[in-house]
């Protein structure tokens, strides 16, 4: 067998190191890792790479590059009213994520706890919005938001208030949208705290409340810190998905009315793909990429270090 | 003492049966715009108009039966069943390889391609988008299928590999060394072994791509421009653009292309929740 001691990994295999052998070894390597490493190369790192090189020229996807503008797309797009109106809009989506989605998220996970009648019926639901299209989502709930025959305005005169545009108001719309965000997402966070809570020893609680704890004392004292890493992060995984805010947004209002849902995805998309400025869409896209390494860095860095180390995922 | 026990049991009870109420109370909020999109489908648009929310009498079949028999519908779903498979083949194939070689061998440069890899967790799809778009134009994969399956598959990549290396890694290298001596190539033992042990990896990744592929709107509203290469999200959105003034018909468009992922939840959540969860690792 002239492939003996290829599938090795470790010392065995170096200790065998017959030319033939080690050759067999490489065309291995290489022929498993190269599709991967194509497919990535091509699609993903060049890709990003060119979008740094793109952002420093004007052009309109057509013909050569041969109008360099240096820095100015970027002062362009930071001075732009829009553009920082669509910045804001991310971390808003962010802030009242943090505010608002996670809290209510973690709520509920404490209160189905371990044993809760109809745990994973109440898991079910919650978890089903998050696998829908945004799409399909987007449309349903602008049907619900209809100012003729929506749900929202039927219950409002319900219950004698006076019916909006909730959409087309540029005051309401972003709220609007962030609650449409709440209904399709919090359940992802939810299963997140869940199976965080899941991995708490039952007899620390136990013991807590034995010792006469409160219910919220062996929450705040005892569960909650051992959620810890899960919360830290959801947390993440929410910051990084608002500064990418698009589908949703797209179809219900495309950044509208007057620009009040604008995100930094739907500016990129407008200035790219329908005004053909490339350049200038990709300083947008640059920008929107150092912010989320600069948020990615710092807060693995600083919030996170602990967690990844237990994880094994900073093994390398 | 005795009295004091039944208290705290009967306080525990009221304390349940409140967290009961305050979930049924959220699911209701999950369920009810869901329901009555299905059921406002069931209505003309008249009907639709004067009682947004009660029951249609009579029901309206006549919706869904034109979304049934509407060829393009069909179409659609054809099309994004094929983008999704094939998208969720490929991951699983080219990522599960190269994970097999990042756990198993020791080689230069093995931590730098690991890393690399990881890297691309970084990059939001979205910065991308342009240049891939540019490429894509380029190498002629507009209106192509595989224009949006292989970006699809090589975003992917990174937590399918973070996934499938850690999981290659706790298989036993004892398992490996008897199966070599047993006369197995590399590829034997990658096949018939090491896959087949790995199916809750696989499963999650899996799912991750397909929930992904299935959902995926911005890249094939790209790449597609093509009527007939559309996937189900273009066509909800084309369809609710066209017939603005017959809601009822839009919403049995919407109920219906919501199924298939609905149906597919309520048969593998296990499966689903585990893996979506496990990309969390994302990151």
């Amino acid at each position: 067998m002239s492939l003996t001691g290829t599938a090795r990994s470790g010392p065995t295999a170096r200790a065998s190191g017959r030319s033939s052998t080690s050759r067999n070894r490489s065309l291995t390597i290489a022929l498993f890792l190269l599709p991967a490493l194509i497919l990535y190369l091509l699609f993903v790192l060049w890709p990003v790479v060119q979008a740094a090189r793109y952002s420093v020229y004007r052009w309109n996807g057509l013909g050569p590059l041969e109008d360099p503008v240096g820095m100015a797309n970027y002062l362009r797009a930071l001075a732009d009213p829009v553009f920082r109106k669509a910045l804001s809009n991310n971390l808003l989506i962010a802030g009242l994520s943090l505010l608002i989605q996670l809290p209510f998220a973690l709520a509920l996970a404490l209160m189905v706890g371990r044993s809760l009648p109809g745990k994973t019926f109440f898991r079910t639901v919650f978890f089903l919005p998050y696998v829908l299209a945004d799409v399909a989502t987007a449309v349903m709930w602008r049907s619900i938001y209809n100012p003729q025959f929506g749900l929202i305005n039927y219950l409002a005169k319900m219950f004698g208030l006076r019916p909006q545009a909730w959409l087309s108001d540029p005051d309401k719309a972003m709220y609007a949208i962030f609650a449409v965000i709440t209904w399709k997402y919090f359940g992802y966070h939810l299963v997140l705290y869940m199976a965080g809570l899941q991995n708490i020893p039952k007899e620390l609680e136990e013991a807590a409340l034995i010792d006469g704890c409160s219910t919220w004392q062996r929450i705040r004292y005892v569960t909650l810190p051992l959620l810890g890493s899960t919360i830290r992060l959801s947390v993440f995984l929410s910051v990084l998905g608002s500064i990418q805010f698009f589908d949703l947004i797209w179809i219900m209002t495309g950044g509208g009315p007057s620009h009040a849902t604008e995100t930094m995805v739907t500016y990129l998309y407008k200035f790219g793909f329908q005004r053909y400025a490339l350049g200038y869409g990709s300083a947008v896209a640059v920008i929107l990429f150092v912010l989320s390494l600069f948020f990615s860095l710092a807060y693995q860095r600083f919030v996170m270090a602990r967690d990844l180390e237990a994880s094994g995922l900073a093994r390398n | 003492m005795h009295a004091s026990n039944a208290i705290r049991k009967r306080r525990v009870d009221v304390g349940t049966w409140l967290r009961v109420l305050i979930c049924s109370l959220v699911a209701l909020v999950v369920l009810v715009p869901l329901v009555s999109t299905a059921i406002n489908g069931l209505k003309t648009h008249g009907q639709l108009m004067a009682d947004p929310f009660g029951l249609p009498s009579p029901a309206h079949w006549s919706n869904y039966q034109s979304v049934l028999t509407n060829s393009r519908f069909w179409q659609q779903l054809k099309n994004s069943t094929i983008v999704t498979l094939a998208t969720v083949g490929l991951t699983l194939l080219v990522g599960s390889m190269a994970a097999f070689v990042l756990a198993r061998y020791e080689f230069a440069g093995r931590k730098f391609t690991f890393n690399l890899f990881i890297l691309g967790m970084l990059f939001p799809t979205s910065v991308a988008m342009l240049p891939l778009y540019i490429l894509i134009r380029q190498v002629g994969l507009i209106d192509s299928h595989w224009g949006v399956i292989l970006p699809q598959v090589a975003f992917g990549l990174p937590v399918s590999i973070l996934i499938l290396r850690d999981y290659f890694r706790g298989i036993p290298v004892e398992l490996e060394e008897a199966a070599v001596i047993d006369g197995c190539s590399p590829f034997t033992f990658f096949w018939r072994i090491l896959l087949p042990l790995s199916r809750p990896a696989l499963a999650a990744v899996a799912v991750l791509s397909m929930v992904g592929s299935w959902n995926a709107f911005l890249l094939p509203l790209l790449v597609l421009n093509d009527r007939d290469t559309w996937t189900l999200p273009l066509g909800v959105m084309q369809f609710q653009g066209q017939y603005t003034s017959d809601w009822a018909l839009v919403m049995a468009f919407v109920t219906v292309s919501m199924l298939p992922a609905v149906i597919f939840f309520l048969l593998a959540e296990r499966h689903l929740i585990a893996g979506l969860t496990a990309g969390s690792v994302k990151g």
